[in-house]
């Protein structure tokens, strides 16, 4: 059986149930960077991260690319579709195609680093703070960041998503380095398997994101139009498969909506 | 003028086609962020076009032709993708308990169907 108890501080004081934290004497950032890399370990999308690294790590190795090419693209995009695109279509697409395609499958970001930014409000807060912490962001740092970010006060919450986001991309370069190392020593159908841990991820990961009918909506149309666009092939498969899946998506969950408010 | 992979490099082709036009999105984001209100309904559109996206990119890596991935039977894939929905929703929406089922599902029937 359970029993219930109150949460006793060390001065022996009951705490106040959760509120937003009251302003304390400000902990030096890199503690609290600290805190946030390490709360970013022991989060389920570093492994998730690392075994999907793995696969690209080993799609690079694949590819032809370089060791540090590969490290450097995880630093600098921090994004595994935008990756899994630049890596297979770089050898044979034109550069404008490429990056084309590599932008078309980032604009996810505008509206996940306009829904995180409000978060930092403190103040003396500058602008250029917020520089490290839009790089950082990509899915798994966002869902994290959007979970965690409330509970902590305000003058933390730059330092704590920056290791967090720290955290869990240096998963993805450990993953990164270990696939670009086993891709060419193991058997070449592990190898293959490895490569399915990037879908899977992508999968996982977005659908735990997608509690709204409307995301699981857009999903789900997403997979049945994206293979009808592609057999099609019109070109820009990624484009129109976002704007026509997206917007019918849309356009179900106005419908919805207004469905609801109509009744009283 | 079709300038390719070969008349760049790959460190200033990663910089040009690869960071910019994907960090160009976050820097909106941030510079944006003043006039947009998360629950405004072009962000809502945006957020669904952009999860169509993600979705689309999913079909062609789970579909793809090309690369180590195409010598696993396409059935195998996609059966495997089902079974790893099956046990997120199984296991209270894990993303651990998803990505392990479908890949060892995936496993299971590449030594099955191929050796």
């Amino acid at each position: 059986m359970h029993v219930r108890r109150c949460h006793v501080t060390k001065s022996g004081m009951a705490e106040p149930p959760q509120h937003e934290p009251s302003p304390e004497p400000a902990r030096p950032w890199p503690r609290v960077f600290a805190e946030g890399y390490f709360t970013a370990i022991r989060s389920v999308f570093f492994y998730v991260l690392v075994g999907n690294y793995v696969g690209l790590g080993a799609l690079a190795f694949e590819f032809g690319f370089s060791f540090w090419w590969m490290a450097a693209s995880t630093l600098l995009i921090w994004a595994a579709p935008a990756q899994v695109i630049l890596i297979s279509t770089l050898t044979t697409a034109s550069l404008v195609e490429v990056a084309l395609a590599v932008t078309l499958s980032s604009v996810r970001f505008l509206p996940m680093v306009a829904a995180l930014i409000p978060l930092f409000n403190a103040p003396g807060l500058r602008q250029r703070d917020l520089i490290m912490p839009m790089h950082v962001t990509a899915i798994s740092v966002w869902v994290e960041g959007i979970r965690l970010l409330p509970q902590r006060p305000r003058g933390e919450r730059v330092a704590f998503y920056n290791g967090l986001g720290s955290g869990l991309m240096s998963g993805a370069i450990i993953g990164g380095a270990l696939g670009f190392y086993l891709a060419g020593r193991l058997p070449v159908m592990l190898a293959a398997t490895l490569l399915f841990f990037t879908p899977m991820a992508l999968f996982m990961s977005t659908m735990r994101n997608a509690r709204a009918l409307l995301d699981r909506l857009a999903f789900g149309l997403g997979l049945a139009i994206g293979p009808l666009v592609a057999w099609l092939n019109f070109g820009l498969d990624l484009m129109w498969t976002g704007l026509i899946a997206g917007t019918i998506a849309y356009a179900v969950h106005r419908w919805r909506e207004s469905k609801v408010s109509a009744k009283p | 003028m079709k300038l390719l992979l070969n008349d760049v490099g790959p460190w200033f082709a990663l910089l040009l086609v690869g960071f910019l036009p994907n960090e160009i999105w976050r820097l909106a984001g941030l510079v944006l962020v003043r006039g947009l209100d998360e629950n405004s309904q072009i962000i809502t559109w945006v957020r669904a076009v952009a999860t169509a996206m993600l979705a689309g990119v999913l079909a062609q890596l789970i579909l793809s032709t090309s690369g180590a991935l195409a010598l696993i039977p396409v059935a195998v894939r996609v059966g495997a993708a089902a079974i790893g929905f099956a046990a997120f929703l199984l296991a209270k929406r894990s993303v651990f308990a998803g990505v392990a089922a479908g890949e060892l599902a995936v496993m299971a029937g590449a030594y099955w169907f191929t050796a």
